[in-house]
């Protein structure tokens, strides 16, 4: 097990990214922040924490998607997976959606989170934040726009994101 | 997160762990179902058969509907219109309509045990949309959804099934799920309507209507099913609703607030009073609603782990 990040780099690396969303969407009055389910939320939910602090907007849209029903794998063996909550209580027409989640490894996951964010109306743009990058392992031309950290992996290598709130402690490890 | 089962043909036969991952997996869906696009592309590479050898409105839209939202393909299939009506066996039908690569079959059907038969002949998953006087499951499911929904845990309430217990198959699978989930069961309405020895199932059996109710939290009322009454089992309709219907003044009269179910299609003014299924304490139709939900869960459990062709 190697660490990528440790408490403190992490708690740089969020204030960057979040900086950068400031850059690009000022006072955020027509983005909308998605984040993904089940463990893009804890990400997305320190990036809102970051943003009420940094942006002049302390009401910023904010919702949680869950993919299950997206999935392109359903009929593989053990493929069922505990849907989690949905929780976006706003339209996504004309808005910039940014979404989260902490690691991007085959792009299969933002495929079906960008076709379920489709249901819930057409967005002006779609951008990817993510807080671990693994290059070079895209089975789908996906890219992200705001990246933590990129780390070149083996396909039977793990990369953990643990957050404070969730698993104790803040830390990125290679498994 | 996958159901101990291949098909969904009783609730006898579920584990109660099953009934949980049911009633989890609806509560995204009845989510979904609340959104302006109600679809999601879940099971777009399935085909449903809906075969019906009896007739039903509710329960075939509710299923139609649950499994279009989940984005498969759907053919739908009654009795009288189909070859049955020229001879063909069960197993033949189904067995032509499974040639044309359907992978799940949903069927009612008048003769009890007919949902089983068909599975040790088949390879598709099958759900029995209510099997002669056996049993519905998914009505038994969505039954014991909407009371949770209304009162929390069904650990320790006692619920009152209110009719004619002989010939419904929404009695023995409410029976079957509340039990499991931890709730007692009393049955009541005429004798000749309660079959005898159902106390062998762990059920309170009580004659007396408003007695039943004085003990319940919640009273599941049954339709009177005349078409399978082959001779009369009680003297008029309007006897019947003067001992066993529920109505507004009998319920008022017990002093508290008793939540009221009826899985349709109501006998307004015979087993229970409009004041009453259209009342506050109704949750009727949020019992149809339900039901969409509840039917998307078990359609999309049933569906996974199923291999692609190579």
């Amino acid at each position: 097990m190697k660490t990528l990040l440790d408490q403190a780099q992490l708690q740089i690396t969020l204030h960057r990214l979040a900086h950068q969303l400031v850059e690009n969407h000022l006072d955020f009055s027509n983005t909308a922040i998605i984040g993904l389910q089940p463990r893009g939320v804890w990400f997305s939910d320190r990036i809102i924490k970051l943003l009420e602090t940094v942006s002049s907007n302390t009401r910023i849209l904010y919702g949680k998607l869950d993919i299950t029903f997206y999935r392109d794998d359903l009929y593989k063996e053990d493929a069922l997976q505990e849907p989690a909550q949905t929780d976006i209580s706003f339209g996504l027409d004309n808005k910039r959606v940014v979404l989260i989640d902490d690691v991007l490894h085959t792009g299969r996951t933002i495929r079906a989170a960008m076709d379920a964010l489709l249901d819930f109306g057409r967005p002006k743009e779609i951008a990817l934040m993510t807080l671990v990058d693994r290059r070079f392992s895209r089975e789908l031309p996906i890219q992200p726009d705001y990246v933590g950290f990129s780390v070149d992996t083996l396909f039977e290598q793990k990369v953990k994101v643990f957050w404070k709130e969730k698993d104790g402690n803040d830390e990125v490890v290679l498994v | 997160m996958s159901l101990s089962v291949k098909h969904l043909l009783g609730i006898k036969e579920l584990q109660t762990s099953d009934i949980e991952t049911i009633f989890k997996t609806a509560d995204n869906f009845k989510q979904i179902l609340q959104r302006p696009i109600k679809k999601v592309p879940a099971l777009r590479d399935t085909t449903v058969a809906n075969i019906f050898f009896e007739n039903s409105t509710r329960t075939r839209t509710s299923f139609e509907l649950a499994e279009k939202r989940l984005g498969a393909d759907v053919v739908n299939f009654s009795a009288s219109a189909s070859s049955v009506s020229k001879g063909e066996t069960l197993i033949d039908t189904v067995n032509n309509i499974l040639a044309m690569k359907v992978d799940m079959v949903v069927m009612r059907h008048s003769a009890s045990g007919a949902p089983w038969f068909l599975a040790r002949h088949i390879d598709a998953s099958i759900i029995n949309a209510g099997d002669g006087v056996n049993e519905h499951p998914t009505q038994g499911l969505l039954d014991a959804f909407s009371m949770r929904e209304k009162r929390g845990d069904l650990k320790g309430k006692t619920v009152a099934i209110v009719g004619d217990i002989m010939h419904s198959r929404v009695a023995m699978s409410n029976i079957y799920c509340l039990q499991k989930l931890g709730a007692e069961v009393i049955v009541s309405g005429p004798p000749t309507l309660i079959p005898k020895h159902i106390e062998a199932m762990g059920v309170k059996v009580e004659y007396n209507v408003r007695k039943a109710l004085q003990q319940c939290d919640i009273a599941n009322i049954l339709r009177i099913q005349l078409e399978r009454q082959h001779k009369p089992l009680f003297s008029s309709l309007r006897e019947y609703a003067l001992y066993y219907g529920v109505n507004r003044q009998m319920l008022d009269s017990l002093g508290k607030d008793i939540l009221i179910l009826h899985p349709g299609p109501i006998n307004r003014g015979v087993e229970i009073d409009s004041d009453v299924a259209d009342g506050a304490q109704s949750i009727i139709l949020d019992q149809v609603e339900n039901g969409v939900a509840i039917r998307m869960a078990v359609v999309y459990l049933l569906s996974g782990g199923r291999e692609l062709p190579e």
